[in-house]
C-alpha cells in the first residue's frame, strides 16, 4: 500500500512546519533579564530605570537589531543574600542575552562577581560602587551610570572653595555610602580641613538624633548622601531641626527625584549629579516628554539612567545586526557607540563607566537648577581594574 | 569658654533624652498590642507590622482627601479597628487551636497580602504627609536648634494613651477579663466568659494600637512601602524585654529601648545597630521571662 501523494505532502508540510524554529534560531527574541527593586525605599529608582529602558526600546518599534525583545523582570528587593539565586536563574535557567541591575550597591558587587564567570553581558543602570569598573571590571561589564568616586572626588574642591573647613559627612552605612564618604574626605582634606563622619544605619530614616549631635559639633557645613523616601524624610527633619538655616547643606543624590515631596525644605541645597532636569539639548527634551507622556512621573536621574541603558543596546545590537551569538563583536560595538544622552553625549572609559561631566546645582522651588560644573568629563581612576 | 560648653553638652543629653523617650513611646503603642495579642490569645502575630504600616497609609490617604491630619487620623481609626475584627474572625479564631507553627505561616501569608494590597492601592512612592499649622512649629532649644513641636505632641498622645490602658485593664471589667485570661485562659472559660468575644476585642485593640503608632509616626517618618517591618522586629524585642504578656513591661521595654536606640546611635555609632539586641541578651540572662514577665 502506497501513501496518497496529497496524504505525503500533508505530512511533509507539517514536518516542515514543525522544523521553522530551529532554522530561525537567529531570529528568536531577544532575552533582558532585569534586577531591580520595585519595593521599598528605592522602589520609585527601580520603576523610573525599568520604565525609561523599556520606553527606549519601544522608540526602536520593540526591537533590537531588528529582533523582537522579552523582558524577564525580577524584584531585588534589595536583598544582598537572595540575589545570587536571582542572578543566577536570569543567567543560567532562563538564559538572557543582556542582564541590567541592579541599583543597590551590595548587590551590583555580587552581580558583577557572578557575571564575570558566566560571561553574560550585562549593564549596571545604577549602582555605583567603585569596584563594579574597578577590580571587579570585566570586558562583559558595562555601566551606564556613574562611580561612587564620580560624585563624591568633585564636592571636596567645591566645599573647599566656599571657604569651609570643618565638615560634617553624614551617610547611609553601606556600600555606596563609605565610598562616597572615602572619595570626598580625599579630596577635601589637602591641608587642615576636617572631616567628621557620621554614618547611619541603611535604610533607616530616622535622623533627628543625628541632628542633636551636629547642633553640638557646629561644623561650618554638612555634606549627605541619601537618595529616595530617606532623602525626603532627611531634608524635612534638617529644616524642621532648624540647622538648615544655621549651616548649609550639600549633597550628592539627596534632592534627586525628590525634590517635590521636599517641598520648601529644599531650598537652597547645593547638589552636584552628572544630570539636571534643566539641562537644555534634544534627547532631555525628548525624553522629558515621553517619560511623562508614558508614566506620568517626572524624569530624573534614574529615568535618564535606565534611557541610557536603552540607547547602548539598541545602538550596539544595530551596529551587528542583532547578532549576540559573535560576543566579542558584541563588546566592540559596545565599547565604541557615543551615548546621545539626555546628560549630554558620553563614551565609555577602558573600564566601561561613563566619561561625563558633573554639574553643580542648587534647589528652588522643587527643581535642581544648574549653578555651574563642578568637574569637566569626569573619568573614574578605576582602581584595581584589569583587563 | 569651657563653661559654655559644658552647658552645650548638657544641653545635647537633654535632647537626646527627649528623642529616646519620643521614639520609645510610639513602640510602646506597637508592642503593647503585640504582647496582648502574645500574651493572652498565645499567637505569635508576624502581620503586626503590616497594620502599622496600614495605619500610616490609611493616615496619609485620609489626610489628602480630607485636607487635614487630625480629621483623617479620626476617620482612620475606627476603620483599623474594623479591619482587625474582619482579620481576627475570618483568620486567627479558626487557629487557635493550631501549633505556633500554623499561626506563623498564616501571619506571615498576611503580610505579604496586605504588601501586595498596598502596592495595587498607594503603589510604590514614599509620601509625606503635612501636619496641621499648630503643630508643624518648632521649639527653640539652643542658638541652632530647635525641636519640632509635632514630636512633643506624638508623647503627649502616646503618654494619655498609656494612662488610659493602664484605666481599662486595672479598673474595668473588659480589663478584669482580659488580666485574667492573661494568667489563666482556661478557668475564665469555665466562669462562662465569652472568650471568642474577648478576644476579637483584645485582637481588634491590638490592630489600632499597632495602627495609631503608624498614624502618629507618618509625618516624622514618611510613608513608605515595607515600614512595617522594621517596627516588627524592634517591637518583638521591646515585648521579650518587657516580659511576654505584661503591658508594664512593654512600656518600661519601650522606654529602655528607645534611650539605648538614640544615645547608642550617636554616642557608639559602630556599635549602634547591634546594641538594642545586646541589651535585650542581657535582660534574658538576667531574667528569662523578661522585667515583668511570669515565670513559665
Amino acid at each position: 500500500m502506497s501513501i496518497q501523494p496529497h496524504k505525503s505532502r500533508t505530512i511533509i508540510s507539517i514536518v516542515l512546519l514543525c522544523l521553522i524554529p530551529f532554522f530561525t534560531a537567529n531570529a528568536a527574541k531577544v532575552k533582558i533579564g532585569i534586577l531591580l527593586p520595585y519595593t521599598g525605599t528605592y522602589a520609585k529608582l527601580g520603576t523610573h530605570i525599568r520604565d525609561a529602558l523599556m520606553l527606549r526600546i519601544e522608540q526602536n518599534k520593540n526591537t533590537l537589531g531588528g529582533r523582537e525583545v522579552e523582558y524577564i523582570s525580577v524584584d531585588s528587593e534589595m536583598n544582598v543574600p537572595k540575589s545570587t539565586s536571582r542572578i543566577n536563574k536570569l543567567v543560567k535557567k532562563d538564559k538572557v542575552d543582556f542582564l541590567v541591575g541592579p541599583v543597590h550597591s551590595g548587590i551590583g558587587i555580587n552581580m558583577a562577581r557572578l557575571v564575570k564567570k558566566s560571561g553574560t553581558i550585562t549593564i549596571v543602570p545604577n549602582a555605583g560602587a567603585n569596584q563594579i569598573t574597578g577590580t571587579h571590571c570585566a570586558p562583559n561589564i558595562f555601566r551606564t551610570s556613574f562611580t561612587s568616586w564620580q560624585l563624591a572626588y568633585p564636592m571636596g574642591g567645591v566645599m573647599r572653595k566656599a571657604g569651609h573647613k570643618r565638615v560634617v559627612m553624614m551617610y547611609w552605612n553601606y556600600t555606596f555610602g563609605r565610598q562616597t564618604k572615602a572619595a570626598f574626605a580625599e579630596s577635601f582634606s589637602a591641608s587642615n580641613e576636617e572631616v567628621i563622619d557620621i554614618p547611619t544605619p541603611f535604610p533607616k530614616a530616622e535622623f533627628q538624633s543625628y541632628f542633636t549631635k551636629i547642633a553640638t559639633l557646629h561644623p561650618d557645613a554638612v555634606f549627605a548622601f541619601y537618595s529616595g523616601g530617606g532623602a525626603v524624610q532627611f531634608v524635612k527633619d534638617y529644616a524642621a531641626s532648624g540647622l538648615k538655616d544655621a549651616i548649609p547643606l550639600y549633597s550628592t543624590f539627596l534632592t534627586e527625584g525628590t525634590a517635590k515631596a521636599q517641598g520648601s525644605a529644599a531650598d537652597g541645597i547645593v547638589s552636584i549629579l552628572h544630570y539636571s532636569r534643566d539641562l537644555d539639548n534634544e534627547a532631555n527634551q525628548r525624553l522629558k516628554r515621553t517619560f511623562k507622556a508614558k508614566t506620568g512621573e517626572d524624569v530624573d536621574i534614574f529615568a535618564v539612567q535606565g534611557y541610557d541603558t536603552g540607547s547602548l543596546l539598541v545602538q550596539a545590537m544595530d551596529a551587528v545586526a542583532g547578532d549576540t551569538f559573535h560576543k566579542k563583536a558584541l563588546i566592540q560595538a559596545m565599547e565604541s557607540v557615543v551615548i546621545d544622552s539626555p546628560r549630554g553625549p558620553f563614551t565609555f572609559s577602558k573600564a566601561h563607566n561613563p566619561i561625563q561631566t558633573i554639574y553643580l546645582r542648587q534647589t528652588t522651588k522643587g527643581e535642581n537648577k544648574i549653578i555651574g560644573v563642578a568637574a569637566k568629563n569626569v573619568e573614574d581612576p578605576a582602581t584595581g581594574c584589569q583587563m | 569658654m569651657i563653661f559654655s560648653k559644658k552647658i552645650m553638652d548638657a544641653s545635647f543629653y537633654l535632647i537626646q533624652f527627649l528623642n529616646g523617650i519620643q521614639y520609645g513611646f510610639l513602640l510602646f503603642l506597637v508592642a503593647a498590642g503585640l504582647t496582648l495579642v502574645f500574651g493572652i490569645m498565645g499567637i505569635i502575630n508576624l502581620a503586626h507590622g503590616s497594620f502599622y504600616m496600614i495605619g500610616a497609609y490609611l493616615a496619609f490617604w485620609l489626610t489628602n482627601l480630607t485636607g487635614n491630619f487630625l480629621i483623617g487620623v479620626a476617620l482612620a481609626i475606627p476603620v483599623t479597628i474594623g479591619i482587625g475584627y474582619l482579620v481576627e474572625r475570618t483568620t486567627f479564631s479558626r487557629l487557635y487551636s493550631r501549633g505556633h507553627l500554623h499561626q506563623v505561616l498564616l501571619t506571615y501569608a498576611l503580610i505579604l497580602i496586605f504588601d501586595e494590597l498596598q502596592l495595587i492601592l498607594w503603589g510604590n512612592d514614599f509620601h509625606g504627609i503635612d501636619v496641621p499649622e499648630f503643630l508643624s512649629g518648632a521649639i527653640q532649644l539652643t542658638d541652632i536648634l530647635s525641636y519640632p513641636t509635632y514630636r512633643l505632641f506624638i508623647s503627649a498622645i502616646c503618654i494619655v494613651l498609656a494612662f488610659m490602658m493602664y484605666w481599662v485593664i486595672q479598673k474595668t471589667k473588659l480589663g478584669m477579663m482580659i488580666r485574667a485570661g492573661a494568667s489563666n485562659r482556661e478557668m475564665v472559660q469555665i466562669l462562662g466568659i465569652d472568650v471568642q468575644r474577648l478576644f476579637a476585642i483584645i485582637f481588634s485593640l491590638g490592630v489600632a494600637l499597632a495602627a495609631l503608632a503608624g498614624m502618629l509616626a507618618a509625618p516624622v517618618t514618611s510613608v513608605y512601602p515595607g515600614m512595617g517591618e522594621n517596627i516588627l522586629i524592634i517591637s518583638f524585642v521591646v515585648a521579650v524585654i518587657g516580659g511576654i504578656g505584661s503591658i508594664k513591661g512593654a512600656f518600661v521595654g519601650a522606654l529602655l529601648v528607645g534611650l539605648v536606640d538614640i544615645y547608642g546611635k550617636t554616642l557608639f555609632p559602630e556599635l549602634a545597630s547591634i546594641l538594642v539586641y545586646a541589651l535585650m541578651v542581657v535582660v534574658l540572662l538576667w531574667r528569662p521571662q523578661g522585667l515583668f514577665g511570669t515565670a513559665a
